[in-house]
């Protein structure tokens, strides 16, 4: 077993790292601030190769592995968690289904433009009655002469507002439930399709999430995503890798949170020497530092398994559950540490917090992940 | 001009925002400081890639140092050089900018033709500024330091330089050495897209003391005529002193002051 990164490996996240310091880092406070989409830094990642990671270079991709794209998205985190998920979300289920499950024809017509940047992805699944449990969804799709016609509402979408293609998932057929589910790839400007309310949250600020409206919607069928009642499926192997983007997010987020801790409490006195010589001080550092650890290699396995091809889903949920956990437990600390500081927004603690909140909820809650982890153990 | 052939020399340097020196060994604490590309040598590569994407050519980045400075020409290759060469031998160690230069030459001719040479104006580790100059001196090119903007023409370059109080536009023929500065460009981040071939060795050569022909006591530390005597950290300047009362008589207190330093 062999822990050290490749070359490969190491120069991403050394390129990620430098982009973020530069690029993300001095603006994230205040998009957060203002709810503002990092649209100069998307269109320069675009550029770089950050949008299409995982696809193939024939495609205009950059062809890395899931470790390099785990040690990128966690560099994009610990600078600006937003930025981290608009570029997360996009490549894993935004761009990635459409690399799996495309024709040669979607993957010429949709993936070269989502994996250079040009167009921005979306993954529409959760509905206001659907979330956790996505086989009850209601947005419905009827085949007719004109195409299937899409009816219905998707809610919490990332990049919702942003994004240029979005991944549908539609019943077109009720009666089968989650075997009715078809995915479909729907364009920004397609007659019947806007963009509904765009949510004011609590963490995770710069990233839109909106509402998804469908009022008639006719979708080409050429656009429907792998095979009709095959939506789902597609949607769950998405899902499970954009867990493990959601996953090295969070080890951001937290990483983020322990250097300011390092550092503020080095500098920090009372009682007449740093807070970083006091034991209670000390003891919330190493906790930190070993469970980043931990939710570290729990994220390498979850990508290692993605890249030789094996099963990788269960692993997936566990490094998004535990990596997220660690993430709020590791800013919780952080504001704690920082004391009154950490509750202002001049301190990047506080962002930190609401963000791992956030990022506790959303790509499966942490008891949607607990059952999916359960339900392979027991089966 | 036309597929212009464009060689630049980087360094790898220590980050020296983070160097220490200790106080009892006089010598850089290196342990633990990242090491990073010199950062007038990326101004160099930036200046070599516009030149490549308007006039169209080849770009090929040249180091010499340890195994780990192929790091730096990785990275090279990945904002979008065509090539790289690491010049790494435990022969070429402790070498001085004057020897340093030498060995650089002697890549250079083996690489063949080429119409521009650019190098940074100075590393951050040693700031000495002379191992341009001095290579076009071996190589008999003529050269143009501090460089600003460099724009071609069919067999010469025009250069505007930044000198201390004014600017100068020159032209000088090619092929030519031009050490530029900060000041020419923005360079770009290295791309995501280029990291498989940066890394997978299929752009980069290694050279070795053997490689380019010369003998052993032309190169390294015994030829080396310079050496560093001794490196330390400058005394702590005086504390500053805090002025009070109201604007005016602080305004008398300062002229007093440096009066009194002989400032005024």
């Amino acid at each position: 077993m062999d822990f050290n990164l490749s070359k490969q490996q190491k120069l991403a996240q050394k390129i990620a790292a430098d982009f973020a310091r530069n690029e993300l880092a001095p603006f994230a406070q205040e998009r957060d601030e203002n709810m503002r989409f990092p649209e100069e830094a998307i269109e320069k990642m675009g550029a770089l190769g950050f949008m299409g990671m995982c696809i193939p270079k024939e495609y205009g991709g950059s062809e890395l592995d899931g470790i390099s794209y785990v040690l990128v998205i966690e560099a994009l985190a610990k600078a600006c968690a937003s930025t981290a998920i608009i570029v997360s979300v996009h490549n894993s289920v935004g761009a990635y289904p459409v690399y799996l499950l495309g024709t040669d024809e979607q993957k010429e017509t949709y993936l070269r433009d989502l994996a250079t940047g040009r167009k921005l992805g979306a993954f529409a699944l959760t509905e206001p009655n659907a979330g956790s449990d996505p086989s009850s969804i209601e947005t419905t799709a009827v085949y007719t002469d004109a195409g299937y016609v899409l009816n219905g509402t998707k809610t919490f979408i990332t990049s919702g507002e942003r994004s240029d293609v979005v991944i549908v998932m539609a019943s077109t057929d009720r009666a089968k439930k989650s075997r009715g589910i078809t995915a479909f790839i729907v364009e920004k400007g397609t007659k019947g399709f806007s963009v509904g309310a765009k949510e004011n949250k609590l963490g995770i600020r710069a990233s839109d999430t909106c509402e998804l409206i469908f009022e008639n919607c006719a979708v080409p069928k050429q656009n429907v995503l792998g095979s009709t009642g095959e939506g789902l499926r597609a949607a769950l192997e998405a899902l499970s890798f954009g867990r493990v983007g959601v996953a090295a997010q969070a080890l951001g987020v937290a990483g983020s949170a322990l250097e300011q801790c390092i550092t503020y409490s080095n500098a920090r006195k009372q009682f007449g020497k740093p807070l970083s010589h006091l034991q209670a001080i000390q003891w919330m550092i190493a906790d930190m530092a070993t469970e980043i650890e931990a939710a570290r290699f729990l994220i390498f396995n979850a990508a290692n398994l993605k890249d030789r091809a094996k099963p990788f889903a269960t692993q997936g949920s566990m490094a998004k559950l535990f990596a997220s956990e660690v993430a709020m437990r590791a800013a919780t600390k952080a504001v704690q540490l920082h004391g009154g500081y950490g509750c202002m927004k001049d301190y990047t603690v506080e962002r930190c917090f609401r963000d791992a909140k956030v990022i506790e909820i959303y790509e499966g809650t942490s008891e949607i992940q607990r059952l999916i982890v359960a339900r392979d153990m027991l089966s | 001009m036309k597929d212009v052939k464009i060689i630049v020399t980087v360094k790898q340097v220590p980050d020296t925002s983070e160097v220490r020196i200790d106080p009892k060994t006089n010598s850089l604490i290196r342990e633990g400081i990242p090491s990073i590309l010199n950062p007038e040598d990326r101004n160099a590569v930036e200046a070599a890639l516009c030149l490549r994407e308007t006039c169209g050519g080849t770009v090929t980045a040249l180091t010499m140092g340890p195994p780990q400075a192929e790091e730096t020409l990785e990275e090279v290759l990945a904002m979008g050089a065509d090539r790289a060469v690491l010049l790494s031998d435990r022969a070429f160690a402790g070498s001085d900018t004057l020897i340093t230069a030498f060995t650089l030459s002697r890549a250079i001719m083996k690489l063949g033709k080429y119409d521009l040479i650019i190098c940074g104006r100075q590393a951050i580790d040693g700031d000495t500024a002379q191992v341009g100059p001095q290579l076009a001196g071996f190589l008999d090119l003529p050269q143009v330091t501090y460089a600003e903007e460099i724009a071609l023409e069919k067999k010469s370059a025009i250069i505007k330089r930044g000198l201390e109080d004014c600017l100068e536009w020159t032209r000088v023929r090619l092929p030519a050495l031009i050490t530029v500065t900060a000041a020419i460009n923005q360079p770009r981040y290295p791309s995501l897209y280029n990291i498989g071939t940066a890394c997978d060795g299929s752009l980069l050569k290694r050279w070795s003391a053997k490689d380019l022909n010369v003998p052993g006591e032309m190169l390294g530390l015994h030829a080396s005529p310079t050496g560093v005597k001794k490196i330390f950290e400058p005394d702590r300047k005086a504390k500053g002193q805090i002025l009070s009362g109201s604007e005016k008589e602080m305004a008398g207190q300062l002229i007093e002051k440096l009066k009194e330093m002989q400032l005024l």
